[in-house]
């Protein structure tokens, strides 16, 4: 049964397709030839790859003495960008997940891809767990098994441990997700497949499905409820990596302000990452009727929202450690803001809570140029909010005579590379192979949100606003 | 089901709106319908057809309960009885820190053990060979197959009730066990 949506909300689908022209659409490129633009970005993912495996090697064979890590920094781009990389991959699952239960039919036309991107995020960010245990053959100490010793355990009252629990039950979690949605739009590829080896590739990728009632009505259920699980899981993840830090008695990172902080954080650098990947991605496969404007503007309004939660969050800890009246606190503050990565402090300042606020304005936020630009530029500011907070919280330390800096070496910036080579080679692999948008959502929609059936059904006065409120759906068969 | 003579009526229909309302249409002329295959799920459609809910919410809940119990006894048993030992001060078995693990252990068993049951319940593996009797079902139509071994109207009664329901065309199809 089509939903009855308000005439006033704005086309989901522009461009008045059928279901067949979706089909065809999201096809194409899954059954064209590779470009040479693919085969050209395709062949630099790969170099990256390979400078970044050298590196990983370096890493692995003469240990992380390889990095500029030092006796009193201990810890610094592999947890930088560890962080950096969970923190993106949040954006998947919240679209997904939490606006999968709120029911917010936007989120049709870039789930696929948004959760594709959380799984390879997260993927980057566990390389970096595997190469700051230095040796990587003993990585298995962290799972509670027995030993020789009579079997000493692992300690569960450790983050890092939880860590180990959360980090794999999100990558677990959010892989199944994405590939019992990607089952359906699999068996459309089959179907309409013309070479044998597509035909057997995704006749076996796509677990003989059939579109039976019976099976989506299952499929249906079993979407909500992961979703529902997702929810609590994806905000657990950055709680938890917050809790390495936040239940440590190091100044900067003792506080209890970090779980919430995190979250914001991770979902407002994740929709960047979402945003720059997706406006790739419409243009070069010709997908703007499915990903439009509206779409860019509404994640853009997250990105307003949660650029501003941890600009407060910022302020907020600096009040705190004021307020504390902890002579170390203070110091790791006022250390941050004027000490010898003041630079890192800014640069995090301006890229996170100063320039997303130009997205208040309308015209910055329905630009495609502007959103790409600024999409990267709070990424970079994430960075370095995770640099500030592990290494200038670590560099002086309790004795002045401990007090040092963090110079990077080539092989950190090596196995920073590697992650990008690994992410974007994942990225690309599918966005070629895979139907980067949910066919079988996108149909589901069409017939209440598309603009030709908006069109239909427009009253003669056209209301004034388009605020949220007011586009609730009268009746929704969703919702129960 | 068994199917004496393996034969199927299918009807093809383009529209969520129109196939929604033939169910009840065709259900209510007295014919049986085997399935309908749709390429997106369509609300409404499980009821008309007569479909109980599913049950796989409750699996997920009693996969989520062992994995939360497992959790727990993991820990309480290791960290308690097994080799306790003195972290920080707390507790041998400081039951906060413990429920960072145990809640992703229930979303970890629940998510795992639900999609695990739906697959076998659906019966949908890798490499199975699906029964499609229109291909069109998965891009743009939808298609209602009526097992003509097990209505006891005749063919063409029910091509005609099919093709008054909306349907655009009529098929037949023997499927082949």
């Amino acid at each position: 049964m089509s939903h009855v949506v308000s005439p006033v909300r704005e086309p989901l689908v522009l461009g008045g397709k059928t279901y067949a022209d979706v089909t065809e659409d999201i096809c194409r490129q899954v059954e064209a030839k590779p470009t040479k633009l693919w085969n050209i970005a395709f062949l630099i993912s790969l170099v990256l790859l390979g400078i970044g495996m050298y590196s990983a090697y370096r890493t692995w064979w003469y240990g992380i003495g390889e990095w500029g890590l030092n006796k009193t920094v201990g810890w610094a781009w592999d947890i930088t960008n560890f962080v950096w990389w969970v923190g993106i991959g949040h954006a998947g699952t919240l679209i997904s997940a939490i606006l999968l239960l709120f029911r917010q039919k936007w989120r049709t036309a870039i789930n696929r891809a948004a959760e594709a991107m959380t799984i390879f995020a997260v993927l980057c960010a566990g390389t970096f767990i595997l190469l700051h245990v230095g040796r990587v053959w003993l990585a298995y100490w962290c799972l509670p098994l027995p030993n020789t010793y009579g079997s000493l355990w692992v300690n569960f009252n450790s983050p890092l441990v939880w860590d180990v629990f959360a980090i794999s039950t999100y990558l677990t979690v959010s892989l199944v997700f994405w590939y019992i949605g990607l089952i359906p739009d699999l068996a459309t590829i089959r179907d309409r497949a013309k070479t044998k080896t597509a035909r057997i590739a995704y006749g076996i990728l796509s677990f003989g499905w059939d579109g039976a009632a019976k099976t989506w009505q299952r499929y249906e259920a079993v979407s909500l409820i992961l979703a529902g699980l997702s929810t609590p899981l994806v905000l657990s993840v950055h709680t938890i990596v917050s809790m390495d830090f936040a239940t440590s008695v190091i100044p900067g990172w003792h506080t209890t302000i970090f779980p919430p902080y995190f979250v914001a954080g991770a979902i407002f650098s994740g929709f960047a990452m979402v945003l720059t990947l997706m406006l790739i991605t419409r243009e070069v496969f010709d997908l703007k009727e499915y990903i439009t404007i509206q779409h860019m503007d509404v994640m853009n309004k997250i990105i307003i929202i949660t650029g501003s939660i941890v600009g407060v969050a910022y302020i907020t800890e600096f009040f705190i450690a004021w307020y504390s009246g902890v002579q170390y606190e203070q110091y790791a503050f006022l250390n941050r803001m004027s000490g010898p990565y003041w630079w890192a402090y800014w640069s995090m300042m301006t890229c996170n809570v100063i320039s997303p606020q130009l997205l208040w304005i309308k015209k910055i936020r329905q630009s495609v140029v502007a959103t790409f630009i600024l999409s990267i530029v709070v990424n970079i500011g994430m960075w370095f909010e995770r640099f500030v907070i592990i290494v200038t919280s670590l560099h002086r330390d309790y004795l002045p005579s401990s007090w040092a800096m963090f110079y990077p070496t080539l092989v950190d910036i090596g196995d920073y590379i590697l992650t990008f080579g690994l992410f974007f080679t994942l990225f690309f692999l599918f966005a070629k192979f895979l139907p980067v948008v949910n066919m079988a959502e996108i149909k589901a929609i069409l017939k209440t949100s598309s603009d030709i059936q908006l069109e239909a059904h427009k009253p003669t006065v056209k209301a004034a606003s388009h605020s949220e409120a007011q586009t609730r759906p009268a009746y929704n068969k969703d919702a129960e | 089901m068994e199917h004496n003579e393996n034969k199927f009526l299918v009807g093809v229909y383009d529209d969520e709106d129109v196939v929604l309302s033939a169910v009840t249409n065709v259900r209510n002329n007295g014919v049986r319908i085997y399935e309908v295959y749709t390429p997106f799920p369509i609300h409404g459609l499980d009821e008309v057809l007569g479909y109980k809910r599913s049950g796989l919410p409750r699996v997920a809940f009693f996969f989520g309960l062992t994995g939360t119990t497992l959790a727990l006894t993991m820990m309480i048993w290791m960290m308690g009885y097994d080799w306790p030992m003195i972290v920080g001060g707390k507790d041998f078995v400081a039951f906060p820190d413990f429920i960072p693990v145990t809640f992703e252990l229930t979303v970890l068993l629940a998510s795992l053990g639900m999609v695990g049951t739906f697959l076998i319940i659906s019966s949908l593996w890798p490499g199975k060979k699906p029964l499609l009797f229109d291909s069109r079902c998965t891009d743009d139509k939808f298609i209602m197959a009526v097992d003509l071994g097990k209505n006891k109207l005749s063919a063409d009664e029910i091509t005609s009730i099919l093709k008054n329901s909306g349907a655009v065309e009529v098929n037949t199809k023997i499927v082949e066990e």
